[in-house]
């Protein structure tokens, strides 16, 4: 009866669902001469990432980091400069893989909640059934699939299939944003900032409820947040960004309760304290994250570090494993050159 | 320590041909010398409201208040076109949550500062300047003395946020005001922001009121804090009472589901609903449809704010009022 | 839960949607506004009664148009017969005005239409895609922008000749450029929203997005912009027949007669007047029904 079956799984529990390569992405900064200045915004440096099946990734940094713009580069509304993509096997956008609309079936996303995430001029259920409609679902099944979807984010469809979304609260029109992402039944959900414009009640009816789907649909997540409590609370592994590269990688237990790059310690640090007798005295780094447009040589962040050396300006740190987590640090890479690296 | 600020019975209303939005329904609070009162509520609270109303800041047209607002004894909802100008800026200042708009962008954030002391305080334009060097320096502003010729534009969000608490402080004002300065900052920088507001609020010993969505930025920069919810303060108390034992069901919720260290694998607790339509006023509990308690009395009148012990005073039925010598 | 008799209205209250409000799709919205703005409404009445009027002509019983005699030249406002009085050639005024009507408002209203349709696909099509298309169609259309349209228009009019036709085609592509770069504008604006990138990311094709999620948010704003310009449409019309390279005598047409009446300032000067009067009455009638429209379309609902 429903033509848009569920995807299988082809590769088995052990393949990555998800693997990137080397994703660059640099945007042109406009004005000067002929529109160009010759200078770009480097969003994404040679970022790899890999997502296993059925687990909550999580990605973490602040404003400039290029995590919206990994999100981007995922789902392929961005077109990367340079890098590649494989889903379950398949090399994404290449000629012996599946094409970028195939990936878009598998791979959805979820946006911010905000007045420009639903057409304000189409009713939610015509909303929902614009994606099972253009895959060539009928009219029929697609108002089906709109009711199944309402409910399973928790809206009565007798009464907000035909609402628009002004009238609607911002905790609902953001499950509808999910409502839509699932819609053509993926296997990989990316949430770009779901839950981070919503009120922090609503925010915790709908991590509950990203948590059941989760397991009642089998979905992989890639989480992206600035919020650090709720990455640690959804998350199975946890990426944290700085300006473009990956500086830290590993289990959420890891990361959070060993944190070995100085800038994950600094962000762990700078959440507000919730104990009114333990007060955060000092700030973790002073400064404010820098422009993406000319970032530091070598190490990103040697300009916030206060273990900056010599060391850092001239190479980039690779991000090398340290048993639990992979951190990009030249403290944490034996023989270095780094006064608090080991001697190798 | 006297009192600065005083809101008795503070009712804000919105008139529109379309409808009326009855945004704060009843507000009093102290605020006084030296301490930091935060105001914590979600979306449609009221809080940026009450807090914008003790400047009188909405258009007069469609905004319709009653109550009091007395700041060291003078009335402010009464107040004339002259002496309210006097108030803002001088004795009262305020800094918002998005610094770039709170700034001209042609003028040079030197130029505006100095501007603001020149036409509060008459002082010269070296004076002025000087006292503008001395305020970014005052705020961890670096290399303030080339900053003054920065530009809103040129700076960082975090450097533009200092920028505008130096100008909140360039007249000495005895009461600041913060409707959600730190919202829009990265979390390394929010720290920092909020590091300085507490500092500079023991340096110069003004009174704050800060109001906030995040639990965890109102837990660190207040000495007591004010849950408001549908255009009331439900529940008022110091902050460690608040964090350890807070009574109302609102609250309760606020901080059960509010997410943090340690709830990984738990579900969280969350309120079932959403918050009120402020067009409708209720004839109970504005929270009874969302609250896991409620009774008959809830829903047949709004209930009073009563005072538990501790200072703490908390807005709803099931709490029993203190009785003399007899904890609650 | 200690729920009681109250039960059944919590729980009502918790199902009730929040922030419900009385307005239902947009454009019902938007004609509500309309309806409740009084110079709109009277825009539109008076324009509805210049348009039927013009229509209806031959059905009104008024006098031939083109009925000339040389006894009843100039004839002032209220002589028997003559209600408008007579033009310099002795044709009834108040025929000619209501017949000059049905050339000024189809010269005013087609060439926009004919621009909507043209520069609203090259515009919303620059918009949308982006890129080197948007710069090949924007800066062709910046050379044409570059000419004060009087001037383009005067020119084009003057390149291929006076007449009727000449003239809708050279307004017609005066109006092109200003209408394509709204619609660009605008499209540039919608694509960026998240609901745009949302329906791309489902996979659909270009031309269903944009059927769907981008004219439904980019028609309001250019048409806005379009009953503007008929204002300007009919002024130029009435300008490029006054000087001669519009519509042919005898034809009636409002500019056509303001040039034809110019000697009779010195006689009759509320004669020589009124054609001018009518081109101000409707085009400032467009101008107030485009300035309703727009605040009507404005809030965010």
């Amino acid at each position: 009866m429903d033509s848009l079956l569920p995807l299988e799984d082809r590769g088995g529990p052990a393949q990555p669902l998800l693997l990137a390569s080397g994703l660059r992405k640099h945007f042109p900064v406009p004005g000067g001469l002929l529109g160009r200045s010759g200078k770009v915004v480097r969003a994404v440096d040679d970022l790899s990432l890999s997502v296993a099946k059925g687990e909550t990734l999580g990605v973490v940094g602040e404003s400039g980091c290029g995590k919206s713009t990994v999100a981007r580069l995922l789902i392929r509304l961005i077109k990367p400069d340079r890098g590649t993509m494989v889903l379950d096997g398949d090399p994404v956008d290449e000629p012996h893989g599946i094409t970028v609309n195939e990936l878009r079936r598998q791979v959805q996303m979820v946006f911010q909640d905000s007045y420009a995430s639903l057409n304000p001029r189409l009713t939610i259920g015509e909303t929902l059934a614009f994606a099972p409609k253009a895959h060539g679902l009928p009219a029929a099944e697609a108002r089906a699939r709109v009711r199944d979807l309402l409910d399973k984010v928790g809206l009565d469809p007798i009464n907000y299939a035909e609402r628009y979304p002004h009238e609607l609260s911002g905790g609902q029109r953001q499950r509808v944003n999910i409502a839509r992402a699932l819609a053509l039944r993926p296997r990989l959900v990316i949430l770009d900032e779901a839950v981070s414009a919503l009120d922090k009640s609503v925010e915790a009816q709908v991590l509950n409820m990203l948590v059941d789907l989760k397991t009642e649909l089998g979905l992989t997540y890639i989480f992206i947040s600035h919020d650090l409590n709720v990455v640690q609370y959804l998350s199975d592994r946890v990426l944290v960004m700085y300006l473009g590269k990956i500086v830290e990688l590993g289990s959420v237990e890891a990361i959070y309760g060993n944190p070995q790059h100085p800038y994950t310690r600094a962000l762990l640090s700078a959440r507000p304290s919730m104990d009114p007798r333990r007060r955060t005295k000092e700030a973790p780094i002073q400064g404010d994250p820098p422009n993406p447009i000319d970032p530091p040589s070598g190490c990103r962040f040697r300009t916030r570090c206060p273990f900056a050396e010599d060391v850092c300006a001239r190479f980039e740190p690779p991000l090398a494993d340290t048993g639990a987590q992979a951190v990009a640090c030249h403290m944490r890479v034996a023989g270095s050159g780094h006064s608090k690296a080991a001697t190798s | 320590m006297s009192d600065l600020l005083q809101v008795r019975d503070l009712h804000v209303t919105f008139v529109t041909p379309d409808r009326t939005v009855n945004a704060v329904n009843g507000v009093s609070f102290d605020v006084r010398r030296g301490e930091t009162l935060g105001i914590l509520g979600e979306s449609g609270s009221g809080k940026s409201v009450t807090l914008r109303s003790i400047l009188r800041l909405h258009p007069e047209r469609r905004t319709r208040w009653s109550g009091s607002i007395k700041l060291e004894g003078d009335e402010i909802l009464t107040m004339g076109r002259s002496a309210l100008s006097d108030l803002r800026g001088q004795r009262v200042a305020m800094i918002f949550q998005e610094p770039a708009t709170a700034f001209d962008p042609v003028f040079t954030i030197g130029h505006q500062i100095a501007e603001t002391v020149r036409r509060h305080t008459g002082k010269g334009e070296a004076d002025s300047w000087s006292r503008a060097r001395d305020l970014l320096e005052m705020v961890r502003i670096p290399s303030p003395a080339q900053r003054l010729r920065a530009y809103p534009h040129e700076m960082s969000g975090g450097m533009r946020q200092r920028a505008m608490i130096a100008l909140a402080l360039s007249c000495n004002p005895s009461l600041l005001l913060a409707d959600e300065p730190t919202t829009a900052l990265d979390a390394t920088v929010q720290i920092q922001v909020l590091l300085l507001i507490r500092e500079l609020q023991r340096e110069l010993d003004v009174g704050v009121i800060f109001v906030t969505h995040d639990i965890g930025v109102a837990v660190e920069v207040s000495d007591r804090i004010g849950v408001m919810y549908a255009g009331k303060i439900v529940e008022l108390a110091p902050v460690e009472q608040m964090v350890d034992a807070p009574r109302h069901p609102y609250s309760r919720g606020l901080l059960a589901s509010t997410v943090h260290d340690g709830m990984r694998g738990q579900r969280l607790e969350a309120i079932p609903g959403a918050p009120p339509d402020l067009a409708e006023v209720p004839t109970g509990c504005s929270f009874a449809p969302r609250c896991g308690f409620v009774q008959a009395s809830c829903v047949a009148r709004p209930p009073e704010l009563r005072e538990m012990g501790g200072s703490h005073l908390v807005r709803c039925v099931l709490v029993e009022p203190l009785k003399e010598g007899v904890a609650a | 839960m200690a729920v009681q008799s109250p039960a059944v209205d919590i729980a009502a209250a918790l199902v009730r949607p929040t922030a419900a409000s009385a307005s239902r799709g947009y454009w019902p919205s938007v004609g509500r506004r309309l309806r409740r703005d009084p110079v709109t409404l009277l825009c539109v009445g008076v324009l509805l009664l210049v348009v039927l009027a013009s229509v209806a002509a031959p059905l009104l019983g008024l006098a031939d148009p083109y009925k000339t005699s040389m006894l009843r030249r100039l004839y002032p406002l209220g002589s028997p017969n003559h209600l408008l009085g007579t033009d310099e050639l002795g044709r009834d005024m108040f025929a000619r005005l209501i017949y000059g009507g049905r050339l000024s408002l189809f010269m005013g209203v087609t060439p926009v239409v004919c621009a909507l349709l043209v520069g609203g696909m090259l515009g919303i099509t620059a918009g949308f895609v982006g890129g080197k298309v948007n710069m090949a169609i924007m800066r062709v259309m910046d050379v044409f922008y570059a000419f004060p349209s009087v001037l383009l228009a005067i020119s084009l009019s003057g390149a291929m000749g006076a007449g009727t036709e000449n003239t809708l085609l050279s307004l017609t592509l005066v109006f092109i450029p200003p209408i394509c770069r709204v619609s660009e504008s605008v499209t540039t604006q919608v694509r960026g929203f998240d609901f745009v990138d949302a329906a791309r990311a489902s996979g659909a094709s270009a031309l269903t997005i944009v059927r769907v999620h981008v004219l439904g948010n980019v028609l309001g704003p250019i048409l806005v912009y379009a009953t503007s310009l008929i204002s300007v449409a009919i002024i130029l019309a009435a300008g490029l027949s006054f000087l001669g390279l519009g519509v042919k005598p005898p034809e009636p047409e409002w500019g056509l007669m303001l040039n034809t009446l110019r000697q009779a300032i010195y006689v009759n000067p509320v004669l020589a007047a009124l054609p001018g009067v009518m081109i101000f009455i409707t085009s400032i009638c467009f101008n107030l029904m485009s300035d309703g429209l727009r605040a009507a379309m404005d809030v965010k609902a």
